[in-house]
């Protein structure tokens, strides 16, 4: 194809594109208006299944479907990711003797904010029903967590402290609770992630029914998913080298 | 819509557009993650503290860290 072919083909791709986001523009409700029919038809359906905060209740009940995609297309992008990064057969790990130092202030922040970070991953992941977050964001906070370890201590205290190994099979873990949560759905309902467990008061720790198990599954998927993600990261910056 | 979020969207337009132009994958790192925050405050304004906290964690801290641990191992190892 010639060079001015080329710009053709784009032109009428460009032109097509852009002439529909402008009529789609154009039929848009106005910004903040206050027409909102899929707001009026989740937020009783969430709040008639105990879960406070709708967006949860979208994801993980309402379109818990959508979710489990999602979460795959995590769990295929960190295995790409770790296949693509693992050691090739001319590499090989050297860890450094002398990982030079960290500012005691550094450090001091840095195990003062562990615990801290840990708690709250913990509490946006079990309250995600009930506040805002969820198991993605608190898995992605606590994920940060484990990687103060390396801030403030040094890269072989993290790799002992981090069994990449246990990562790796608890991703797997999640990933997979997640199917059987919707399966145990499809076995009582006949229909795959359906809300079955009991729904409890609105508001309680435990309520929400399968919300709360769910957002679980995601936290300890995401959570691990973000370590093993990150720990093949930080080894080929820092201990993978070439061996000839 | 009330000036607080016109400011907040002129922000995030103005941070995009130093990520964009910044050329060197280094300070693009810092740029992303500074343009993180600013879509931070923009989806607190607009009542999305879920995407908030996403953001935040993902756009803000892992994903510019990535970033900055793939340059690193491409200049080789100077340490």
């Amino acid at each position: 194809m010639t060079r001015s072919a080329r710009w053709i083909v784009f032109w009428l791709g460009a032109g097509g594109v852009g002439t529909l986001i402008v009529l789609a523009l154009l039929r848009m409700p106005s910004f903040g208006g206050l027409v909102h029919p899929y707001r009026d038809l989740a937020v009783p359906a969430a709040v008639g299944r105990s879960s406070p905060n709708i967006v949860s209740s979208i994801n993980f009940d309402q379109r818990a479907l959508d979710t489990l995609g999602e979460e795959t297309i995590l769990l295929g992008s960190v295995v790409g990711a770790a296949t693509l990064l693992r050691p090739s057969k001319d590499e090989q790990e050297l860890l450094d003797r002398d990982e030079g130092r960290v500012l005691e202030a550094t450090k001091l922040l840095g195990y003062l904010l562990l615990p801290v970070t840990l708690i709250v991953g913990a509490d946006v992941v079990f309250h995600g029903h009930l506040t805002p977050g969820g198991g993605f964001q608190g898995g992605v906070v606590l994920a940060t967590a484990v990687h103060l370890l390396y801030v403030a201590g040094s890269y072989r205290l993290l790799r002992r402290l981090r069994p990449k190994s246990w990562y790796q099979v608890a991703e797997a873990v999640a990933a997979g609770a997640f199917v059987v949560l919707g399966l145990v759905g499809l076995l009582l309902t006949g229909a795959f992630l359906a809300n079955v467990f009991p729904h409890g008061v609105l508001g309680d720790l435990f309520s929400a029914g399968t919300v709360f198990f769910l957002n679980a599954a995601v936290g300890a998927e995401v959570t691990s998913g973000v370590v093993v993600l990150l720990s093949a990261f930080l080894a080929q910056a820092l201990s993978v080298r070439e061996v000839s | 819509m009330t000036p607080l979020l016109v400011v907040a969207f002129l922000l995030v337009a103005a941070g995009a557009t130093v990520v964009v132009l910044t050329r060197e994958p280094g300070r693009q790192a810092v740029t992303l993650s500074v343009y993180g925050v600013l879509l931070t405050l923009l989806f607190v304004l607009l009542q999305a503290p879920d995407v908030a906290l996403s953001q935040v964690a993902v756009g803000s801290a892992v994903v510019p860290l990535m970033v900055l641990l793939a340059v690193r191992k491409v200049r080789g190892g100077k340490r």
